[in-house]
């Protein structure tokens, strides 16, 4: 365990990297699964045939590929990005493609009741949408989101592979300088155990939050007596 | 620089070879994932004492941790203990047990998927092992099991191109390599992309219908 010990502060600069990143994409993936999830539901060929060509491309290919893709080969059109904001760029992309199936199946697949009752009220598409639709559907939506964000945990660990110097890239290195192979993968693989079960906890604990209990449905008002009339 | 047609053309038979060797690869793996999957959920469901929750920990620790840092650690820890196999049947031993975990999952959902009453009309009709199971239970478990296990296979067809951190000479690995012969990234990544796309979408539409077709009517 040497060489763990005296590897430390740079495995904790890998880990910083590593959280990072799986912070900044997992915000993209929330916006990147909404926008691509609403706009595959859309009734204008215009909006969700787009939508659907980019989901199915970033589902459709590997994610190493497309790593590899937005480091090798996109500076060949001139894109320049920073090797971090292309790693956030690509794992935000891929993951909020996977998500924005979840967006559109849970959303699709609730009771036809709710649209035709806004519909009566007079709400129109978006008010429908913003009110109705999406709140009752985040519930529904929290555990396999859960997934994608652990999901997304692990897959940090493949930007190693374009030499970002994440825990994964800081392990490898340190193994190269040491040979203490087996003590440093046992502690990857504890780090990395450690932080999707930490995940897996949050996502378990948003769900309790945002659950339909009865006890979290507000009491109808009670009625004012109708004065006069009838 | 942009798109070279000639170039294109030419490496690709390098990356198809890179592609048998994937699909070579994904055949394998999922060979594993099935019965190993199979072996685990069964075991787990016999409830045995101190087995159980030790697999229990398995699917957990197979889950929670990268595809890419199981690679390695089978790929630089073993030979360390005298154990040296080729890249390919590392890459295939690793992505078949990273992938027993999901599918050992799957199984289970698949069987306590069915509902109560089935479990108890077969208690009630005094039905035998054999017939519960081939005939009651699984039947009913494999259709909603199958659209799943399509989904994971398609998965780890796309996953296996982790392996080439483990120098398994695969899709990408292929594409990576001409790549650097030549310094021209562009056309082999591209079509490496492409070649996961054709098999990859035709493949995602049939479980799709097939999902459609085993959806239960209740």
């Amino acid at each position: 365990m040497g060489a763990v010990v005296e590897y430390a502060p740079l495995l904790l600069r890998g880990l910083g990297i590593t959280l990072l990143v799986t912070v900044l994409s997992s915000i993209l993936v929330v916006v990147v699964a909404f926008v691509t999830g609403l706009a595959r539901l859309s009734r204008h060929w215009f909006v969700h045939w787009p939508a659907t060509v980019i989901v199915e491309i970033f589902r459709g290919t590997s994610l190493v590929i497309q790593i590899f893709w937005f480091f090798y080969a996109l500076p060949l059109f001139g894109i320049n990005l920073v090797p971090l904001a292309a790693a956030v760029l690509t794992l935000g992309l891929n993951g909020g493609c996977y998500a924005g199936e979840i967006v559109r199946g849970v959303i699709k697949s609730r009771p036809k009741g709710q649209t035709e009752v806004a519909i009566a009220l007079g709400m129109g598409p978006w008010l429908r949408m913003r009110r109705v639709l999406i709140p009752q559907s985040i519930p529904a939506m929290l555990p396999p989101f859960g997934n994608v964000m652990i999901d997304l945990l692990k897959n940090t660990s493949l930007l190693s592979l374009v030499t970002i110097a994440d825990l994964t890239f800081r392990a490898q290195w340190a193994r190269s300088k040491t040979g203490e192979t087996v003590a440093i993968f046992l502690t990857l693989l504890v780090i990395y155990f450690a932080l999707s079960w930490l995940l897996g906890l949050f996502t378990k604990w948003l769900e309790r939050r945002f659950s339909l209990s009865r006890r979290s449905v507000a009491r109808p008002r009670r009625l004012q007596p109708v004065m006069g009339g009838e | 620089m942009t798109w070279d047609n000639e170039f294109a053309m030419s490496v690709l038979p390098e990356l198809l070879q890179g592609l048998v060797v994937t699909v070579k690869l994904t055949l394998c793996g999922i060979s594993i994932a099935l019965i190993v999957g199979l072996i685990a959920a069964v075991l787990r469901f016999q409830k045995i004492p101190v087995l159980a929750p030790v697999l229990g920990f398995y699917v957990q620790f197979m889950r929670g941790t990268p595809l890419l840092i199981q690679a390695y650690v089978a790929f630089f820890v073993l030979p360390q203990y005298g154990i040296t196999l080729s890249p390919f049947v590392t890459g295939v031993i690793v992505i078949g047990l990273n992938y027993s975990a999901y599918t050992a999952e799957v199984y289970r959902a698949g069987i306590e998927g069915v509902p109560t009453g089935q479990w108890e009309a077969v208690a009630a009709l005094g039905l035998g092992a054999r017939r519960k199971w081939l005939r009651i239970i699984l039947p009913q478990a494999v259709r909603t099991m199958v659209p799943v296990l399509g989904n994971y296979f398609l998965q780890m067809f796309k996953d296996s191109a982790i392996l080439s951190a483990i120098t398994v000479v695969e899709l990408l690995a292929a594409a990576m390599k001409v790549g650097g012969n030549s310094f021209r990234y562009l056309e082999p990544l591209t079509l490496a992309g492409l070649l996961f796309m054709i098999i990859s979408f035709p493949a995602s539409l049939l479980i799709r219908r097939l999902e459609r077709r085993f959806a239960t009517t209740h």
